[in-house]
């Protein structure tokens, strides 16, 4: 047996052993995610003995070094572990914007201390982090934000206004752009700094959206104390983390656009909620507008994986995290403008259970977010005009 | 299989797009229209290809052919594509040696697809009877009569069929229009008693035919595959056709947002390169994205025809609804960004437009393929 045949076999077992029964069904419409934090409450037993498991087995993190914790997995091990776990249909242990963004940042740009300090937590799901990025002035013109942080000596004091911090209220550290020379052209003056969210001065309010949920916090920065050893990488280098952090988080929206394999399609579900008719569907518009979307959808999901496809074989990027973010987030408002067409009036109920508590409309109303969170479609647009057509 | 090219189908890429670049550039295509040329390509082209094994790609070694695959041929197509080159690469080397692979006996395997390799054979299929492609619908006639049959009807949009050597004529035996039982496939000569050729040149300069079969005896050997059974293999035929098809389409979207683009950097308007203003920046930065969405389908199609994958209808009625709706897409934006002078007969991206409906249209275009891919689907 070849040693990636006795990882699969060992990972099998071990999966067998360790995951819980309640924790092998797939999560659906968010009911049943882990978060992880000091302010979590796990809504199961189940959840936490996962958690604990996968965490210290640093398999929320499997291709991390286990130096801090990771699991230290190579790709095709880590690939096995995600066949492996989709076998059995386990969940992940852990949804996180520390695994997802600050830990890869700090990989690449942190000091061996930040790395010790932050990505174990991270890894075994204690600390939650959130992004402290746009500010009611620096939306799409990010690198225009003002808040900032003066240098006292031994440590910075930061004020100012961030929003969209996603589940502020909910995080327990933050990672926040922060304006350190205020006389240097906008990009150059901005630094990457780390504090606790329940340092004195931050204050986190949750913004109630249009689909009745507050996902988002605006928080306020008054005179918080940030430590001089929780910079990530120079003191006024912040932006180049930034747009890093950034190409991270396009193609994390990005991946909205692709539809887990088994999830039901939308011709599927149209065809079961409107029925058809010698093979065909009993609303020939509605038939039209699922299998447009189905054919741009398939195309999508193609290109994500040639990308992939061509990363891996060394060729030239082709399309580019700016196209598959805006491709990718206008064909999941798509989606949800044809699911709510096919659910038709019950869908549009707010609340109780014909709806699913109005999943599909406050689904539909968060994807409009999606075009505008990580940069608009039209800064994409932007992007790929300049970086890859070179038009000025 | 990872969706990229490998090594050998890179090179043949590169090859193709060295001789088409210097044996097939859009001013041949416009010598051949304006010298109203009667098969609309140049045959010392087609032996050019015929001796780079461009007609062997897709037959199988054991019938002297390259077995190279469907991903190698569609790299040729897509860069005739870019060219806009005329040959009859996609009704012979494509189209006629799928079906007669596809359906033929050891015989007619043995002796047509070696006459196709050494060029000594060109190839018509003949399927549409009406405006619109609907293989189904085939009600032309062909009658037991003897040992042999007797055909009669119209085919329409039978592409290089003034000019072809041997039709591949697509017949009801049995059955109603509708059925796929009943339909069968037969060989039959150009020049045959009783088979007139009315050649059409189409707007893209190529030629096309109307081809009236008025009581054509054929032996019973010229029937190809089995009689009755001839649905299967012209459909898997046909799936082959659209996605090289969609190839093509590929070709000419990549080429007319090429030039486009670099038009945009020269044209100069309000004291400002055209391709300064965003209002144009955001549109050929979808129209960008469109066209990456197309390379994915394309390979995918290729890939799964070379692999005899199951999906492969599906994936073909894909490819080919996609690039319909992009090669649409770029050939309007190609005119518009580049304005009036994209207008004009003298300069050439208005050439892509005329190459692009041809090819949307033929064998099914975005409705055609958007309805039988939900039809696959089981909506």
């Amino acid at each position: 047996m070849s040693d990636l045949q006795v990882f699969r076999q060992e990972t099998r077992e071990w999966l067998e052993k360790n995951c819980p029964q309640s924790m092998r069904s797939p999560v659906i419409a968010g009911q049943g995610v882990c978060w992880g934090g000091r302010k979590w409450i796990f809504e199961s037993e189940d959840q936490q003995l996962w958690l604990e498991r996968m965490g210290a087995k640093g398999w929320t993190a499997p291709d991390w070094p286990t130096e801090y914790g990771g699991g230290g997995l190579a790709k095709a091990e880590h690939k096995i572990l995600k066949e492996e776990m989709g076998r059995i249909r386990a969940r992940s242990p852990l949804d996180s914007f520390g695994i997802w963004m600050i830990g890869p940042a700090l990989l690449k740009f942190g000091s061996e201390e930040l790395k010790q300090q932050h990505l174990p937590p991270i890894i075994r799901g204690e600390i939650r982090w959130c992004q402290g990025y746009s500010e009611p002035n620096a939306g799409s013109d990010l690198a225009g934000l003002q808040s900032k942080a003066v240098d006292m000596g031994d440590h910075f004091i930061a004020n100012g206004q961030k929003v969209w911090t996603s589940y502020g209220d909910m995080a327990d550290w933050m990672f926040c752009l922060l304006r350190t020379d205020p006389e240097a052209k906008k990009q150059m003056g901005i630094s990457l700094m780390l504090f606790d969210m329940e340092s004195a001065g931050v204050t986190a309010k949750p913004i109630k959206l249009i689909s009745g949920s507050s996902p988002f916090c605006e928080t306020f920065l008054d005179d918080v104390r940030v430590e001089k050893d929780q910079v990530v990488g120079e003191v006024n280098q912040g932006w180049t983390i930034a747009k890093y952090l950034l190409t991270h988080e396009r193609e994390m929206i990005g991946g909205m656009g692709l539809t887990g394999a088994g999830s039901k399609t939308l011709g599927m579900i149209a065809a079961k909620t409107i029925g058809t008719t010698d093979g065909r569907l009993n609303d020939l518009f509605m038939r039209t507008d699922v299998a447009k979307w189905e054919i741009d959808a398939a195309a999508f999901a193609f290109t994500a994986e040639r990308v992939t496809d061509e990363a891996k074989a060394g060729q030239g990027v082709g399309a580019s995290s700016a196209m598959l973010k805006y491709y990718g987030t206008e064909l999941n408002k798509r989606r949800f403008e044809t699911l709510l067409k096919i659910g038709g009036s019950d869908d549009l109920i707010w609340d109780g259970e014909v709806s699913n508590n109005g999943w599909t409309a406050r689904t539909l109303l968060r994807t409009k977010g999606n075009s505008i969170e990580g940069g608009t479609s039209e800064v994409q647009l932007n992007i790929i005009a300049k970086n890859i057509l070179g038009l000025g | 299989m990872a969706l990229v090219l490998n090594e050998e189908q890179q090179m043949l890429k590169e090859s193709a797009q060295g001789f088409l670049a210097e044996h097939a550039p859009i001013a041949e295509l416009r010598a051949q229209r304006d010298a109203g040329s009667e098969s609309g390509y140049s045959n010392t082209l087609w032996s050019q290809m015929v001796n780079m094994g461009w007609a062997a790609i897709l037959v199988p070694e054991e019938y002297g052919g390259l077995a190279f695959g469907h991903v190698g041929m569609a790299q040729i197509v897509e860069e005739s594509g870019r060219t806009l080159t005329a040959s009859p690469l996609l009704s012979t080397a494509i189209l006629g040696v799928t079906v007669i692979n596809l359906a033929g006996s050891e015989a007619q395997k043995t002796e047509l697809l070696g006459a196709i390799t050494g060029g000594e054979l060109t190839i018509a299929l003949a399927v549409d009877e009406k405006i619109h492609h609907d293989p189904l619908q085939i009600a032309m006639s062909a009658k037991k009569k003897g040992d042999g049959y007797l055909l009669r009807g119209e085919k329409r949009f039978v592409v290089d069929g003034g000019t072809a050597d041997k039709l591949i004529v697509a017949t009801r035996t049995a059955g109603n229009p509708g059925e796929m039982k009943g339909i069968s496939l037969f060989l039959v000569d150009r020049t045959a008693p009783g088979v007139n050729v009315k050649r059409t040149q189409m707007i893209d300069g190529r030629n096309a035919a109307i081809v009236t079969f008025t009581d054509v005896d054929v032996r019973s050997d010229a029937l190809l595959g089995e009689q009755d059974r001839g649905f299967s293999a012209l459909s898997a035929t046909l799936d082959a056709g659209n996605a090289h098809l969609a190839a093509e389409l590929l070709g000419i979207a990549q080429e007319s947002f090429h030039r486009t683009l670099q038009y945009m950097k020269e044209r100069k308007q309000f004291g400002a390169l055209i391709g300064s203003f965003q209002a144009l920046q955001h549109r050929t930065a979808h129209w960008w994205s469109e066209v990456e969405l197309c390379k994915s389908v394309v390979l995918k199609v290729m890939q799964s025809l070379d692999e005899g994958d199951v999906k492969s209808p599906a994936l073909a009625s894909i490819a080919k609804a996609k690039l319909c709706e992009v090669a649409e897409l770029s050939t309007n934006e190609a005119i518009q960004i580049h304005g009036g002078i994209g207008m004009t007969d003298e300069y050439e991206i208005g050439f892509f437009i005329k190459r692009a409906r041809p090819a949307q249209m033929l064998y099914g275009d975005y409705n055609y393929h958007a309805n039988r891919f939900a039809l696959i689907s089981g909506y």
